[in-house]
């Protein structure tokens, strides 16, 4: 393990000295990019760079090279600053250009005036951790993160923690980790409050008003938020992108002292200060210690954060799969029968819940999103069996929210992001999540009720989410259209009232007396490994690529010719619709990237067992989703 | 125009601008070089060095005199150079102080240094520091402008009334001596054309061209009126530079340089006072001097120069000149951004009489100079950080929405297309089947249901605006109007979604959600200014687009009587918080409805099936039925479509992307720029159609076509000849036209009991037939009570037997009732609970 590695530590330099060299061609920007992509790619490299998520900032070295797992929640302005300046040397009177780019603060001594002043474009992303980030992602990361030793002076010191103590408090696990000495947890409650603010004010969502809100898009987040300064390619980056970012930490304690201490009288004059409302300086200029500045050198999108899979489309990566592709088959039937007994023995459910788990928008045609597969699970026993549900799907994806949809709930909570015009940023809401995100929508807490105005938009919200995989966010103005792309699954105890592309009535066979017992013990029986691979498994089976051979195109056809013949009734283009979905998840699931005229029958096969079970019991709700 | 004259103090008068002759130009020079020591740049992409600073005395002679006298204003006597009979009110649009040609505000490469002028300008050939700007030349061009621009073709409003073959702006002079309103609107696309080098002068150099502009107007127009009086000296109001349209696209070469670009104002700030000069006071001696403020900073006397007192100088804020600001914050028009990217705003400076001109939610073209200025918040440090503050002065707004109260307004949504887009367009639009084309380009992943495509292609494109105001009848509806209606999951909402994504000015509600108040327009309050707005509705915000309403029939009858109004008047009525006002909403509706007993039951009409009044069914054009045809090629037909639409390559895919870009552009220039009319055969065809229609019915002693028909069908065929990008409708338009109406009345105005096409279920909500057969049953029904002699009361159910006995037909339940309550309203029996009494 190379220690001396100068990209890592002094970044800054690295620029600067190819700034040096270049004689004001503009190509060294150019460069700069190359040098660090080439450093990235090495084997490894990347992981010796240490990560904003697992890393406290404050055992973070200022000016150094760190990372960034992170969703981009609001796109400002565009600025402009000084790309190359001068300075006057008071002593020698001798001018001496300077780079401005990746830095925040120029140095002293700066000649305004002087003609090789440069001005240049930049944009500020305001990042945040990705949202619903399960705690084994976060864990995982943190581990093979730990693995190599960071460049910093911090040492990640919690190998003495064990597993089994993540189980019931994960959520604090990167707090813990922040204390240099494993603390009792007593202890370490009040230390944490002195000395790492942005955390300690996510617990308590009401009084981060107060002084500073992160505008996490879920309650009860926490992380690190960080204002990304983007230099290249502004176009390519889209709100909501998920993105790995390698970039210049920047924490000048400059930046929080501007913006303080400011002579009234000056306001009156200066017409730059006076048209920003405090509000908005709030969010746009906030402490460097609580909101860090990164000046991104490099950004990578991420298909998925699964920590378990390689990250990059590499060489390894396809071994990986191939590997991988070989026991699939076996992960997918040990899967199947983890999850039947979680549904209480209802083999079908747990096939209909496997499908959902992988699915995914892979393309949109015109308004139409192409893939999505929102599943109903009705009849879900009642007393908190959704909730223990809801975990052990957190504990399979990386990514998850659980929306209780009780009457307050629905009526109180923002779930569509809003431009809030005074702070001139975008307000977050609960359905800003990150690709692939498994929304659980927990219907059974609704109650019977009055729904408000902000209630109807909600459940609004909902519907169009799973109608049409998009968001419409709340311009005051007008409205602006994100499409999304969120796994939702819908919990109930009858029909749900939101739309959705697919009910399972859940039959459960058999009746534990104790439910919580009865899904503890099922979980505990999984190993770790085993668990693993059903993550890896549902992350990859996702990524497959897909397609359907003339041949089977023909019989699909015939089929559904045939199947209208009998009772045009029965089978509608939507029910055929919802048919090819189920087979292109079913082939992948098990590892397969064509259909076949199996698995096209046993798609039909297990669409009919289950709308002989809705038949059974089919509400009279007949609206159209 | 009034200007607000809330600011202590009276506005300057002096005439920095105005660089009129070289003798003026050193005097100011004298006066004003005491604001060049701090130096911050204007332009950070530029060297902003002074060179021309040779008095560096922070304040050297006192200005001119003390205060200028109110004489300077209208005297008579002071006749002499144009700019001092008139007050030259200062323009803080322009940038905070101006020392015009010595100053050095925008640099151009080193190689411009050659080209320096002193102020004290030596001959023609000097130019303005740091520009190619000849101040006479310049002049000269501008005053040539003035007086032989001719624009045949003007169609904008403003010029309305001018004569459009006399020089335009020596009319619009004329306008200003009657009027005395002392601003010039100078569109720059005139200037382009007219000289272009002048042109990229006035884009590069606002701020020296401009006063040159002031200066060159006034000189024309005081030689013209030498009698007229104005507030103060006339300011030229470039606008419509087409230098950036975008606020996506401004970037750090803009600063500093005229541009024009279009957003919508999300907020405005109180009205600010901000200091042009400073006056300050000896405490010792009374010594009086003024400072003027230089790019916000006052660079305060530290010795007195009357009796040499230091730090005696107090500012006095009384006799301080003041001039209004505003902040205004704009944020780029949705229709601008990319996909999935967040809207920008830009900060944007009213000054003086532009203050308050725009409230939140305008969508406005603003034009100004773009401006970049370093932050240096604590001056006590010495490292500043390195980021600019943007900001735009305004010299000219012009709201892009304001015509929608008053009438049409074309050129504002005006797109600009390329020459290449116009030939590809054109291009399509002389293939024979563009038609066919353009509706199979439609929604394409959704199958078949051609003939409801082209219907929903003909409502984009529209019919022709007809005005007949003049004679009486008012407008006429150029919009079609459409509803499907049909089985759940036949893809009407999708179709729905489709058009609104298609269209720029589109609006999607679901009748489920909305009520009436969100649809029309609702009356808010603002919460800054505690001011009343009106808030526009669905409606109203696709005015000249299309509203897509979903769940038609779950619409509550409160908000659908709404729609009453909008389409057939294209207007909405409001009457709230005080505020009556009638707005235009010409948009064109495209519902959807599912029948009431969630199947479609094609032994029913369309009326009893959606359960709609028919009023307002006879308000659409066509109401088409999605129904799920059920025939074996048309399932292998769309098993194969979908089948494809699920596994189709990425190419195809992008294929298909373009298309609908070309589509969205097509539909744009067809509605822009094509104005079919009507000609002699097509008019023939038209008046046979109608008198055949009429026909029909006329044999079966029923009316089978109304004047809504007739109409409907002139828009269809208008919009027809919109596809092929013809002005003239011809006869295959009206063919076209003809058979869409009669596909969609095949499909929805079928009597399902006889099963003639008969508009009378559309437009009475009733067949014909229906009501004849319901006639017959209460007269047979009244006949049996009749024949049944004298009995007071009967049981209804032994009525109702009695009547199936001995009707031939079957009579069912809903029959039966009907034909009682018809008697009923004849008076002759009433119902009560399970008997029937004669009256």
């Amino acid at each position: 393990m190379p220690s001396s590695h100068d990209w890592i530590n002094k970044p800054l330099g690295v620029v600067e000295a190819m700034f040096a060299q270049s004689n004001s061609n503009p190509e060294w920007e150019a460069k700069v990019l190359e040098y660090f992509k080439g450093q990235l790619k090495e084997k490894e490299s990347h992981s010796w760079v240490p990560s904003l998520n697992d890393v406290p900032l404050h055992y973070l070295k200022p000016n150094s090279l760190v990372k960034f797992r992170c969703l981009v929640q609001d796109m400002f302005d565009p600025e402009f600053y000084m790309g190359v300046y001068e300075t006057v040397d008071p002593s020698t009177k001798a001018n001496v250009l300077r780079c401005g780019k990746y830095k925040d603060v120029t140095e002293c001594g700066v000649d305004l005036n002087s003609r090789n002043t440069v001005t240049a474009e930049r944009q500020t992303f305001y990042c945040v951790p990705i949202p619903g980030e399960s705690p084994w992602a976060k864990e995982i990361s943190f581990l093979s993160a730990a693995r190599v030793v960071p460049s910093t002076s911090y040492v990640p010191s919690r190998q003495k923690r064990s597993y089994e103590e993540d189980d019931d408090d994960m959520d604090t696990q990167p707090q813990k980790q922040r204390e240099p000495h494993t603390e009792p947890h007593g202890n370490g409650d009040s230390k944490r409050q002195e000395t790492e603010a942005p955390s300690s004010q996510t617990t308590t969502p009401s009084d981060c008003s107060s002084h500073l809100d992160l505008n996490f898009p879920l309650p009860g987040e926490r992380g690190p938020a960080c204002l990304v300064k983007v230099y290249e390619g502004l176009d390519s980056f889209k709100l909501n992108d998920t993105l790995e970012i390698y970039g210049i930490l920047s924490v000048n304690p400059v930046l929080t002292v501007l913006g303080e201490e400011k002579d009234p009288s000056l306001l009156l004059l200066n017409p730059t200060e006076s048209m920003e409302t405090p509000e908005e300086q709030r969010a746009h200029d906030p402490p460097a210690s609580l909101v860090p500045r990164l000046h991104m050198l490099y950004a990578r999108p991420l298909q998925h954060n699964n920590p378990l899979l390689p990250s990059a489309p590499t060489e390894d990566q396809s071994a990986f799969v191939s590997s991988f592709l070989v026991e699939m088959a076996s992960v997918r039937a040990e899967l199947l029968a983890y999850l039947t007994h979680v549904l209480l023995g209802d083999g079908l459910a747990a096939e209909y819940l496997l499908l959902h788990l992988i699915s995914d928008v892979y393309t949109r045609r015109d308004v139409l999103p192409l893939g999505k597969f929102t599943l109903n699970l009705s009849g879900c026993p009642l007393n908190s069996y959704t909730e223990r549900l809801y975990q052990i799907v957190q504990q399979l994806v990386p990514c998850s929210y659980r929306l209780s949809m009780s009457l307050h709930t629905m009526n109180s909570m923002r779930l569509v992001p809003k431009k809030d015009y005074v702070a001139n940023r975008l307000v977050s809401g609960a359905l800003q999540l990150a690709r692939n995100t498994s929304l659980f929508l927990d219907e059974t807490q609704l109650e019977q009720g009055q729904l408000d105005s902000s209630g109807v938009r909600n459940i609004t919200a909902l519907g169009n989410l799973i109608s049409w995989q998009k968001v419409d966010y709340d311009f005051s103005y007008h409205q602006m259209e994100f499409p999304c792309n969120i796994n939702v699954l819908v919990t109930s105890e009858g029909r749900s009232l939101l739309p959705s592309d697919c009910q399972v009535p859940l039959q459960p066979q058999v009746t534990p007396p104790n439910m919580e017992e009865y899904l503890t013990t099922i979980h505990m029986a999984q190993f770790t490994s085993q668990i693993n691979k059903f993550r890896v498994y549902l992350s990859l089976a996702r990524t497959l690529d897909y397609s359907i051979s003339d041949e089977v195109t023909k019989a699909v056809e015939d089929d559904f010719v045939d199947m209208r013949k009998d009772d045009p009734q029965s089978v509608t283009a939507e029910d055929l619709h919802r048919m090819l979905v189920v087979a292109r998840l079913l082939s992948l699931s098990l590892g397969q990237t064509t259909l076949s005229r199996d698995g096209w029958m046993r798609a039909k096969h297990i669409d009919m067992l289950r709308r002989s079970r809705t038949e059974q019991q089919k509400s009279l709700n007949g609206n159209e989703p | 125009m009034s200007s607000p004259t809330s600011t202590p103090g009276r506005r300057k008068r002096n005439r920095d601008d105005i660089p009129a002759t070289p003798k003026s130009t050193r005097r100011r020079g004298q006066d004003s070089s005491n604001g060049d020591l701090p130096a911050m740049p204007t332009s950070p992409a530029t060297d902003i060095a002074s060179p021309a600073v040779h008095d560096t005395s922070l304040f050297s002679s006192p200005r001119r005199s003390v205060l200028p006298s109110e004489v300077d204003m209208s005297s008579p006597l002071m006749y002499g150079t144009p700019s001092s009979r008139v007050e030259a009110r200062q323009r803080p649009d322009l940038g905070s102080i101006r020392k015009a040609p010595q100053v050095d505000l925008h640099s151009e490469p080193p190689s411009a240094d050659g080209a320096v002028a002193s102020e004290q300008a030596l001959g023609q050939k000097l130019v303005i520091w740091g520009t190619d700007v000849n101040v006479g030349t310049c002049k000269e061009k501008f005053q040539r402008f003035l007086q032989r621009f001719i624009d045949p073709t003007s169609n904008e409003d403003e010029n309305a009334g001018l004569d459009l073959n006399e020089p335009l702006y020596m009319q619009k002079l004329e306008e200003i001596s009657v009027v005395g309103e002392p601003v010039l609107n100078v569109n720059c696309s005139h200037v382009q054309s007219f000289d272009a080098d002048l042109y990229r002068q006035l884009i590069s150099y606002p701020q020296e061209v401009i006063p040159t502009f002031d200066m060159a107007v006034n000189e024309l127009f005081f030689e013209r009126f030498p009698d007229s009086i104005l507030e103060h000296q006339i300011q030229v109001r470039p606008y419509n530079a087409l230098k950036t349209r975008n606020m996506r696209s401004l970037n750090p070469e803009d600063i500093d340089q005229m541009i024009t670009i279009s957003g919508m104002v999300i907020r405005t700030s109180q009205l600010i006072p901000e200091m042009q000069e400073a006056f300050f006071q000896c405490q010792v001696c009374a010594f009086s001097t003024r400072v003027e403020v230089d790019r916000g900073r006052i660079a305060e006397p530290a010795v007195c120069r009357n009796c040499n007192t230091t730090h005696s100088l107090a500012l006095i804020h009384n006799r301080s000149a003041f001039s209004d600001k505003q902040m205004i914050k704009v944020q780029e028009s949705p229709d601008d951004m990319p996909a999935g990217q967040t809207p920008h705003t830009t900060i944007v400076y009213a000054h003086n009489d532009l203050v308050d001109k725009v409230q939140p939610g305008d969508r406005i073209n603003i034009t100004g100079i773009y401006r970049a200025v370093p932050m240096r918040e604590n001056p006590r440090q010495s490292n500043v950080k390195s980021v600019y503050k943007t900001h735009i002065d305004v010299i000219h707004f012009r709201k892009t929405d304001e015509k929608r109260l008053h009438g049409l307004d074309e050129d504002s949504d005006q797109k600009l297309f390329t020459e290449e887009r116009v030939q590809i367009l054109k291009e399509l639009a002389s293939k024979p089947d563009v038609y066919d084309r353009l509706s199979s380009a439609l929604a394409p992943s959704i199958y078949e249901h051609e003939d409801i495509k082209k219907g929903i292609l003909l409502q984009l494109f529209g019919g022709t605006r007809k005005d007949f105001s003049q004679t009486g009848r008012g407008n006429f509806r150029a919009e079609v109007n459409i509803l499907l209606c049909g089985d759940p999951g036949t893809s009407k909402s999708q179709l729905l979604q489709y058009v609104f994504n298609l269209v720029p000015r589109g609006q999607y509600t679901s009748g489920k959600g909305s009520s009436a108040v969100g649809l029309t327009a609702y009356v808010m309050k603002d919460p800054e200014t505690k001011q009343l707005v009106l808030q526009t509705g669905a409606l109203v915000l696709s005015d000249n687009g299309i509203c897509c309403i979903d769940e038609f029939d779950k619409m509550s009858d409160s908000t659908r009587s709404v729609l009453h109004e909008v389409m057939e008047q294209q207007t909405l009525s409001i009457a709230k918080a005080g505020i009556i006002c009638q707005l235009n909403a010409r948009t064109s509706v495209l519902a959807a409805a599912n029948p009431v007993e969630s199947q479609w039951n094609p032994k029913k009409t369309t009326i009893e099936n959606i359960q709609l009044p028919h009023t307002l069914l006879s308000r659409f054009d066509l109401i088409f039925l999605m129904l799920d045809p059920q025939d074996e090629a048309y399932d292998r037909r769309l098993a194969h479509h979908l089948v494809a639409l699920y596994y189709q390559s990425e190419e195809q895919i992008e294929e298909e992307f373009l298309d609908m870009a070309v589509l969205k552009d097509y539909i744009a220039y067809a509605r822009t720029y094509i104005n079919p009319r009507l000609n002699e055969e097509a008019s023939q065809a038209l008046i046979e159609a109608y008198v055949d229609m009429r026909k029909i019915g006329s044999g079966r002693g029923m009316v089978s076509a109304y004047p809504r028909q007739l109409e409907s069908l002139i828009r269809l065929a208008e919009a027809h000849a919109k596809v092929r990008f013809s002005d003239k409708v011809e006869t295959i338009d009206v063919e076209e036209a003809k058979r869409l109406q009669r596909e969609a009345l095949k499909q929805s105005a079928t009597d399902p009991r006889t099963g003639f096409v008969d508009i009378s279920i559309l437009t009475t909500g009733m067949s014909a037939t229906a009501r004849k057969r319901k006639e017959e049953v209460a007269q047979a029904l009244k006949k049996m009570i009749q024949s049944k002699g004298k009995t007071p009361a009967m049981k209804y159910q032994q009525l109702f037997d009695d009547l199936r006995g001995q009707s031939e037909a079957a009579i069912t339940k809903d029959m039966f009732e009907e034909a009682l309550r018809a008697l009923a309203d004849e008076d002759y029996l009433t119902v009560t609970g399970k008997t029937v009494r004669l009256l």
